[in-house]
């Protein structure tokens, strides 16, 4: 089964990735409690291999990296894909000008 | 109650919008008579279709409900993966049925990725012998059939016994499932990598390392554009593992509403 790296690993990323998204109230978020009562029900340390074990480390690690990518996506989007057109005065500003306040071109 | 998710029929205006405000301040989960719903505020959440969201796994609802409540002024629905997996089973947009569905899944086995080989250049080909024959040779194994590759325009040749053990082995999986192992499919261009995955026996970022392994020998090559290479990385893995989690939880018999999963 694949999902390498420890368990407890992949849980500390997986609720830092749930703090991130949830702000200040995260404790209390059910994705929270549910990720922490999962790996307790199942006390996942690195000495068990029973396949219950395995499975919820897969869904963990899985789980993981779809909130780290959208994250990271988001990042992208923001960066790259999100800023649109510039308006009239900042193409303006590019140049050194600045539009004019009255019609025919004055002040 | 508000069709709170029929992003581009809320408001005017002929096109879908992308976006909209965040118009609620606290995102719930309760249990009703057909599975888990999500309550936005008071208003419960529907589906394009305007269908109650209705979920069989309450792990499922819990990650849609994160997904809502990560929102932060904009709704960016192109973020909200689970959630749209979820509409599409619930909506059925496509109009397919079981069979359809897996036909269109078995069908991508004639152009999977892995199977689909070049000559030149020969740094590539080397690596996608080196990459892609163990991921095949372990499916052989795993589901005792041959699938083999190609270098020719055609593709490689499926023997029928071939998609048949791999028609009936999705069939065992349900409705829901089978809409997100289709998905996972389109995403990463391959039956056998979908496969993989969803048998645990490669994770998600392999899997998409190995669905993009010509894009990663170009990268190494020529070098990386974030703008471009990276933001189709993130939303390719995004999705593959929002797909992968799907499938997962909606054939978790333990955690499962049978009564909506009836095909």
């Amino acid at each position: 089964m694949a999902a390498p790296g420890a368990p407890l690993r992949t849980l500390r990323a997986l609720l830092r990735e749930l703090r991130r998204a949830a702000g200040r109230s995260y404790r209390d978020s059910p994705a929270y409690r549910h990720v922490l009562a999962a790996f307790r029900a199942h006390r996942v340390t690195s000495e068990k291999l029973c396949r219950a074990q395995q499975e919820l480390h897969f869904q963990a690690a899985t789980y993981l990296c779809l909130l780290r990518s959208v994250r990271e996506h988001e990042a992208l989007h923001r960066e790259y894909h999100g800023r649109g057109e510039r308006s009239p005065q900042e193409v303006a500003g590019l140049v050194g000008f600045r539009l004019p306040q009255q019609p025919g071109g004055k002040g | 109650m508000v069709g709170a998710a029929r992003w581009g029929h809320v408001g005017a205006g002929p096109m879908p919008r992308r976006q909209r405000k965040r118009f609620y301040q606290n995102v719930s989960i309760s249990q009703g008579e057909g599975g888990f719903e999500i309550n936005l505020d008071h208003r419960k959440l529907k589906t394009p279709q305007a269908k109650l969201f209705t979920v069989p796994s309450e792990a499922l609802a819990i990650a849609v409900a994160t997904e809502w409540d990560s929102q932060k002024d904009t709704i960016k629905f192109y973020t909200m993966h689970l959630t749209t997996l979820c509409n599409t089973a619930l909506d059925n947009p496509t109009q397919r049925n079981k069979t359809q569905l897996i036909r269109a899944a078995v069908k991508f086995l004639e152009t999977d990725t892995v199977c689909y080989r070049v000559e030149e250049p020969p740094a590539l080909a080397e690596l996608q012998k080196n990459e892609w024959d163990p991921v095949i040779t372990w499916a052989e194994k795993r589901y005792n059939v041959t699938i083999g590759s190609s270098t020719s325009i055609l593709g490689p040749n499926i023997p029928a016994s071939t998609k048949e053990t791999f028609v009936s082995h999705l069939a065992s999986y349900n409705m829901w499932a089978l809409q997100g192992i289709e998905f996972v499919i389109t995403q990463l261009k391959s039956l056998i990598l979908s496969m993989s995955l969803i048998d645990r026996h490669i994770t998600v970022e392999k899997a998409v390392l190995l669905s993009r392994l010509e894009e990663e020998y170009q990268i190494q090559r020529w070098g990386n554009v974030e703008w471009a290479h990276d933001y189709d990385l993130c939303e390719l893995r995004a999705r593959t593992a929002a797909g992968t989690l799907f499938v997962h939880l909606c054939s978790e018999s333990s955690s499962v509403k049978h009564k909506l999963l009836q095909d």
